[in-house]
């Protein structure tokens, strides 16, 4: 089963890539961007066939490895 | 006094502080990540560099190496540990520093001699040392420090930040701040001050004529202070 993971930088954490991104943006004339925040994309295939305990235990690998809960989210989707 | 440097894959100043280290007296051995015990050393030091290719976050796949609890249990029973640079983005992502080392704040990377304060003498890194403001260098992309407003109070009240970036004269200003870190927030010890993480190279600072030996004063205060 593949288990879809989103990590964010919290709100207020300086960005300063998606700030880099913004502003090459609004040199190529997209000119109406307010903010661009970058983060990760993560696509776990888990060997489990019952989707709440996959995403149970995906739960448990962003709090100790893929997400530093100091300064990012993560969603799992 | 018998230290140890553990090395990752892509630790790249772990013979620099092997070099260092030797020349002030410690008995050093290198260990590799892969092992699961570290000699008996009175110091572990985790060395700079871009461990794992710094894959996912600074330090974060380091901190979930074999060698780590170790190092781990060797700094709850009160040893000294050491972490420079991708060290101390280790040491964050094990826990044992607070807070998180980001991307430096104009997305350069920073290398160059800066000039930091020392912060807090009562602990064995720092006590008696001979300069207040020591000329060091820095080299990395995430030297950024950041923590919650929580721990930065717990940070400042129990005196826990160990260097702050200044200039020559001791001026911690926005100026005179490489990366964008918190309060200028060059190095922190954890609530015992055993554990130490800070950007700045002393192991590139021990040579009279390449360098500059503010690095020595480093190294040879430690080693007095252990003895």
């Amino acid at each position: 089963m593949k288990i879809k993971v989103i990590v964010t930088l919290k709100n207020g954490v300086l960005d300063p890539q998606g700030k880099a991104i913004q502003q090459t943006l609004n040199g190529m004339n997209f000119s109406n961007i307010n903010e661009v925040r970058q983060g990760k994309f993560f696509e776990i295939n888990v060997n489990e066939n019952n989707e709440e305990k996959a995403k149970g235990q995906v739960e448990e690998m962003c709090k100790k490895l893929l997400a530093n809960l100091v300064i990012e989210d993560y969603k799992i989707i | 006094m018998k230290s140890s440097v553990i090395i990752f894959p892509g630790s790249n100043c772990d013979r620099d502080m092997h070099v260092a280290l030797t020349k002030f007296g410690f008995k050093n051995t290198m260990v590799w990540h892969n092992d699961q015990l570290i000699p008996k050393s009175d110091l572990i030091v985790l060395p700079g560099g871009f461990s794992y290719g710094d894959y996912l976050r600074c330090g974060s796949i380091a901190s979930k190496s074999k060698i780590i609890k170790s190092v781990i249990d060797f700094a709850h029973s009160g040893g000294l540990v050491l972490g420079i640079c991708n060290g101390f983005q280790i040491l964050t992502e094990t826990g044992l520093l607070t807070g998180i080392l980001q991307q430096n704040k104009y997305l350069n990377f920073i290398c160059k001699n800066v000039f930091v304060k020392v912060k807090d003498k009562k602990n064995k890194f720092f006590k008696n040392i001979k300069k207040d403001i020591l000329e060091l260098h820095i080299a990395h992309n995430e030297g950024n420090f950041f923590c919650t407003d929580d721990e930065l109070k717990n940070l400042e009240d129990n005196n826990q930040i160990a260097a702050t970036y200044c200039n020559s004269e001791g001026l911690e200003n926005d100026e005179n701040n490489p990366n964008g870190a918190i309060k200028n927030i060059a190095g922190i010890f954890n609530k015992n001050k055993n554990v130490l993480g800070m950007m700045p190279h002393p192991e590139r600072m021990i040579d009279e004529y390449l360098s500059g030996e503010d690095g020595s004063l480093f190294f040879e205060n430690l080693l007095g202070n252990m003895k």
